[in-house]
């Protein structure tokens, strides 16, 4: 039976599908780790009273805020060494931590946009009430601020955590063994029409199964904190 | 022999503040002395610069001339946030609108600024707020979250939160205008046994009834000058001015001169938000 057989391959491939999906979930992960760490730093920055340093970090954000993701990814797995000198050792440099780093600077751009957004909803009469007790800016921002800014920041930022979960997609076209470029092998491999199909409609459950949860989440905590 | 009143010198002072919004003249030249332990009111119509003179006081707002004294402190002079932030330790503020900070409870809200500004310890800040809140009558609320709290409620703990820094004068900017009639009173009551205790305390306010009582100086604002100052019994009985008389005989609820209304049957008098269609 066609049908039987197509689904024994899948079962087949299950495990290195899941392994290529392993893949993809460690470079989400750890692009918006960085993403959100660069974020919030060139965010602060683009608030800063100092035009020096403010510049620079709007330039940040509407450089990588404005370009294609895909371009980024391929920049970074060219714009880097395969490994790197230090001292007498060689440290290697592989795609998968390129692909991480070319994500994580859209992700960065849009973590330091969801911050001034997030500033910028705090009523000015937050900043007059803190002043008039004496606080001095850093102390504010830091106090009285930022705690209000969390809150608001959490949905949009596990929105953007799911958009760059899907752009992990992106990694096969540059080589990195992924969950895409597991099920390209599958397919040529198993070389049947049938199993092409369900393998890249497994890879479209297996991504809905683990965004479609955070999206969930994302919506209940956004009517939790609509009101204080 | 210099008399007793020469000798005291004002807390707060005043003189020939102008402060220009874009261009937009708002204070044109104001004098006003407040003496320790004084209440003083500015009362006077919307837009006649009465909170702007609040702001200047605390260094919210920098005028572009005059002279602006709290105690020894010439605020106008003041050029980094530093100093300001010295003048702000002995200047307390309360707001129309509260702005309590609505991700702390009431008892953190009146802690944050002992314990960061300060530098007090938990325990101490601890015991003054709840000293504090029972003084406003609040402390059965000091683990609610401002949201959770009446305007009138949240307006006492911002008293309260005002007064943990253990202010020399405190401001109060319209802190009723925001409130329903029948909380007013609350608020007044609390501001009422400050004054008593013999804090010093400026207000604007619209509460004409409350400032009469309280008040022992009462500065009468319009179009950014002092029309007229004088204690709460002359300018409520005896108003000198034509324009205090007039904005008083408004502001008390005698009923007001109209003019004759004019019976123009294409005017649509009888248009009123609930019209439904214009």
């Amino acid at each position: 039976m066609a049908i039987e057989s197509v689904c024994m391959a899948l079962l087949q491939w299950s495990p290195a599908l899941i392994a290529g999906f392993g893949q993809n979930i460690l470079i989400s992960l750890l692009a918006i780790g960085l993403g959100t760490v660069l974020g919030l730093l060139v965010g602060m920055l683009a608030l800063s009273p100092w035009r020096l340093l403010r510049l620079p970090a709007r330039l940040w954000v509407q450089v990588f805020r404005n370009a294609p993701w895909l371009v980024l990814i391929y920049f970074t797995t060219y714009v880097f060494p395969f490994e790197i000198h230090v001292g007498s050792a060689y440290i290697p440099f592989p795609d998968w931590v390129k692909v991480t780093i070319g994500l994580a600077l859209p992700a960065s751009a849009n973590v330091a946009e969801i911050l001034r957004g997030a500033v910028a909803s705090i009523p000015g009469t937050q900043w007059e009430a803190a002043r008039s007790l004496a606080f001095s800016r850093w102390q504010i921002a830091v106090s009285i601020i930022m705690p209000q800014c969390l809150k608001r920041m959490l949905a949009p930022w596990m929105n953007l955590y799911a958009v760059v979960t899907m752009g992990t997609a992106l990694a096969s076209l540059v080589g990195v063994h992924d969950v895409i470029d597991t099920a390209q092998i599958a397919s040529n491999t198993v070389n049947l029409t049938g199993f092409t199909v369900l393998v890249y409609l497994s890879l479209l459950v297996l991504f809905f199964a683990y965004c479609y949860p955070i999206s969930r989440l994302t919506q209940r905590l956004e009517r939790r904190y609509a009101f204080y | 022999m210099p008399s007793i009143e020469s000798v005291v010198e004002p807390l707060v002072s005043l003189r020939d503040v102008h402060l220009a919004f874009a261009g937009n003249p708002v204070l044109k030249g104001i004098n006003l002395d407040v003496y320790p332990g004084q209440a003083v009111s500015i009362i006077g119509p919307s837009g006649s610069g009465k909170s702007t003179i609040l702001r200047c006081i605390t260094g919210l707002l920098q005028p572009q001339r005059g002279q602006i004294r709290v105690a020894d402190t010439r605020v106008d002079a003041l050029t980094r946030e530093a100093q300001r932030i010295e003048l702000r330790k002995r200047v307390g503020f309360v707001f129309q609108q509260y702005n309590l900070f609505p991700h702390l409870s009431v008892l953190q809200n009146l802690m944050i600024a002992p314990r960061k500004v300060l530098g007090r310890n938990r325990i101490d800040a601890e015991k003054d707020a709840r000293a504090l809140l029972a003084k406003v009558r609040m402390e059965h609320k000091a683990d609610a979250y401002p949201g959770q709290l009446s305007g009138g409620q949240q307006q006492r703990v911002a008293i309260a939160r005002a007064l943990t820094m253990r202010p020399q004068l405190i401001l109060f900017d319209e802190v009723t205008s925001a409130l329903d009639p029948e909380t007013v009173g609350e608020v007044l009551t609390v501001i009422r046994e400050l004054t008593q205790e013999g804090m010093t305390c400026v207000l604007v306010t619209h509460e004409m009834r409350f400032a009469e009582e309280i008040s022992d100086v009462v500065y009468f604002t319009e179009n950014g000058v002092i029309v007229e100052h004088g204690s709460a019994e002359q300018i409520f009985e005896h108003p000198a001015n034509e324009r205090t008389r007039e904005f008083l005989r408004h502001a008390l609820g005698a009923p007001a001169r109209r003019g004759p209304i004019v019976s123009d049957p294409y005017l649509l008098t009888n248009l009123s938000r609930y019209s439904l269609s214009v």
